[in-house]
């Protein structure tokens, strides 16, 4: 349904944008209909410009990304309009999606505005109500409310229920659910849980493993824009190849048992040159050796569905 | 004994009224432990953490005495308080990355953060040097900017300063929050080896992330509303919980190996009280699956084994039966 072919993105920074910064390198991945994939990634990987890339918030340096056949890229005007029908996203903070001086329902007034202008009152009502209690909220509680009168997690059931008033197939949740409680970001995940079922596609994008894991169908590492491994989930976390995945999946807090030793013996090498070149771990990377600074690894498949870029790592 | 707080009250004064942040606090600190302090936001962790260092309005002391090392710390008294500050209890902030001053190099700011304190920073130099090394930071980032660290970095070198006077007792507020995993893992790691290098006697580790204290806190502290639920050792806490509200934030956490598709966690339904006019009785009673008659009335926190604190009816009455 959506596809990303080896997309790249390439900033330019520094005082006149003489220097160049890659955020993504050749990112492919493909999101069926009614899948859940969750892209994972530390800060900097470069998990948020995919996501605004496929918003069409920024366009990719090369590649492509097709949704349904077509390249988003070429989408202007009413072709546009009718892309943002289908393909909405969510953010990481509530709080500075609205603005804090109109009530909360205004962001469903913006959309009736844009796309249906031509609704009367009383059923638009009806789709507004309908759409709440599909994520689970009272419309009678939460409508006519300031932001700052709603908690966080209604906030963020708000906006998936303004995406869910539009002919909705393919929801970006970059990392919904970092900013609230543990009591209350298990009913934003189920509620996710539940529109997959019925026949959504999401890109999951999050920096934390065990939440990943516990919704998504397939899974996404990436490390500093590239994608070192990817496949299936239950393969990717109950066999994590490549070093990198390794080391996360064994920093990750957990409540059954605890961390083996303390992080000594690190590896520490300068990074390839610059940041191009070379393979995006090599820096720590406690397997390399001098031909992993020179080339990009490949993804290479080690199993079905299940694909990594490291040189150095063998099959299961 | 590093630190005992009995009795603290602590409201914040708005125009609506007085927002009943920390109801009646009650409990000790033991030399050499790492407790950890842990509940939802809002739940007044930070106001408990932040008032024992700098209370300032709009919070506003109401009752209670703090003790540190057999000493009464003047809490409510701003002044009175400089004799302690860093130098017998130490606060890493909440966004600590963020308190570095951006147009000063680390080393000048260090130098004059010490003079504001009268300590020769000769003298520190040593330790300084010491702890840098201790936290993996070479000796160039004295001479670095704040911008070309990196958040990891600028978390371990607000560490570092916190702690540069051994102090007794060190607040670590969400230290870890902004962090990634590996980096979280590091920096937490270091704030165990302080604790073992006697870089501070003793620390409280405010975090709404369980997971993290599981692995480093010697005992764990829950808080509800404004009030204490639950303290324990790490251990008891996370597999023999006995307070409604800790049993069921512990269910809530997803573990690696659980996917929604087998087994569908719940979160806690209901949304805590608002504390401008808190409910009477027991603060969790609405949203608490075990609720009855008698938690109308506010239970007390009281030991019902040796170091495990509770504050729940339930529990008391079948230890008071027993």
């Amino acid at each position: 349904m959506l596809s990303l072919e080896a997309v790249s993105k390439v900033y330019q920074v520094g005082t006149f944008g003489g220097k160049e910064l890659p955020a993504a390198t050749k990112v492919s991945f493909d999101v069926q209909k009614g899948e859940v994939v969750s892209l994972i990634g530390e800060s900097g990987s470069g998990k948020t410009t995919i996501g605004r890339m496929i918003l069409h918030l920024t366009l990719p340096t090369s590649g492509r990304i097709s949704f349904s056949g077509t390249d988003i890229a070429t989408l202007r005007g009413a072709a546009l309009k009718e892309y943002y029908r289908h393909v909405q996203g969510v953010f990481q903070d509530p709080f500075s999606s609205y603005n804090p001086i109109f009530k909360a329902d205004r962001v469903f007034a913006l959309i009736r505005e844009q796309f249906y202008p031509h609704l009367s009152d009383g059923e638009w009502n009806d789709r507004v109500d309908g759409s709440l209690k599909a994520v689970g909220l009272n419309p009678e509680i939460v409508l006519h409310k300031f932001p700052h009168q709603l908690s966080g997690g209604q906030l963020q059931r708000f906006l998936i229920a303004r995406a869910l008033l539009l002919d909705l197939q393919f929801l970006v949740a970059d990392e919904i659910i970092s900013m609230l409680d543990a009591s209350t970001r298990l009913d934003v995940l189920n509620l996710l849980a539940n529109l997959k079922s019925r026949g959504l596609s999401i890109l999951f994008i999050t920096h934390d493993l065990s939440l990943g894991y516990y919704i998504s169908d397939r899974a996404v590492i990436l490390r500093r824009g590239c994608v070192v491994e990817m496949g299936a989930s239950d393969r990717v976390f109950a066999n994590p190849l490549h070093p990198y995945t390794k080391m996360l999946m064994a920093s990750i807090p957990r409540l059954d048992h605890k961390w083996e030793e303390m992080t000594k013996d690190r590896v520490l090498r300068a990074p390839p040159h610059g940041l191009t070149g070379g393979c995006a771990y090599y820096d720590r990377c406690p397997l390399a050796d001098k031909d992993c600074a020179q080339e990009i690894p490949m993804l290479r498949d080690i199993e079905p569905d299940h694909s990594v870029a490291c040189c150095r790592c063998s099959g299961p | 004994m590093t630190l005992q707080v009995e009795n603290l009250t602590i409201y914040y004064q708005t125009l609506r009224g007085e927002v009943h942040a920390l109801e009646s606090t009650n409990f000790r600190i033991e030399d050499h432990e790492i407790m950890g302090l842990a509940g939802e936001s809002g739940c007044g962790k930070t106001t408990l953490g932040t008032s024992l260092v700098l209370l300032k309005p709009p919070m506003k002391f109401i009752a209670g005495r703090v003790i540190l090392d057999n000493e009464e710390l003047p809490i409510q008294d701003m002044e009175g308080m400089n004799p302690f500050r860093f130098k017998k209890l130490s606060i890493i902030p909440q966004y600590a990355m963020n308190a570095l001053n951006p147009t000063r190099k680390i080393g000048k700011m260090t130098a004059e953060f010490l003079r504001s304190r009268n300590v020769d920073f000769q003298a520190v130099w040593p330790v300084l040097k010491e702890r840098l090394d201790l936290v993996e930071l070479p000796e160039t980032v004295l001479g670095m900017y704040p911008m070309e660290m990196s958040g990891g970095m600028k978390q371990r070198m607000v560490m570092v300063l916190s702690t540069l006077l051994n102090p007794s007792l060190l607040i670590a507020d969400e230290i870890t929050s902004a962090l990634d995993v590996a980096t979280q893992k590091a920096v937490v790691e270091m704030l165990v080896e302080f604790r073992n290098n006697g870089c501070c006697k003793s620390a409280i580790v405010i975090t709404h992330d369980l997971s993290i204290l599981y692995q480093i806190a010697d005992s764990i502290l829950i808080m509800y509303a404004g009030q204490l639920a639950e303290k324990a050792p790490t251990a008891t806490i996370i597999q023999a919980p006995r307070h409604p509200y800790t049993r069921l934030l512990i269910s809530s956490l997803p573990r690696l190996g659980a996917r929604y598709a087998q087994k569908r966690l719940t979160g806690i339904p209901g949304s805590p009280p608002q504390l401008l006019t808190p409910p009477r009785g027991c603060r969790f009673g609405e949203r608490c699956p075990d609720a009855f008659e008698k938690c109308q009335q506010e239970p007390p926190f009281v030991e019902v084994e040796k170091g495990h604190f509770l504050a729940c009816w339930k529990d008391f009455d079948s230890h008071a039966l027993a």
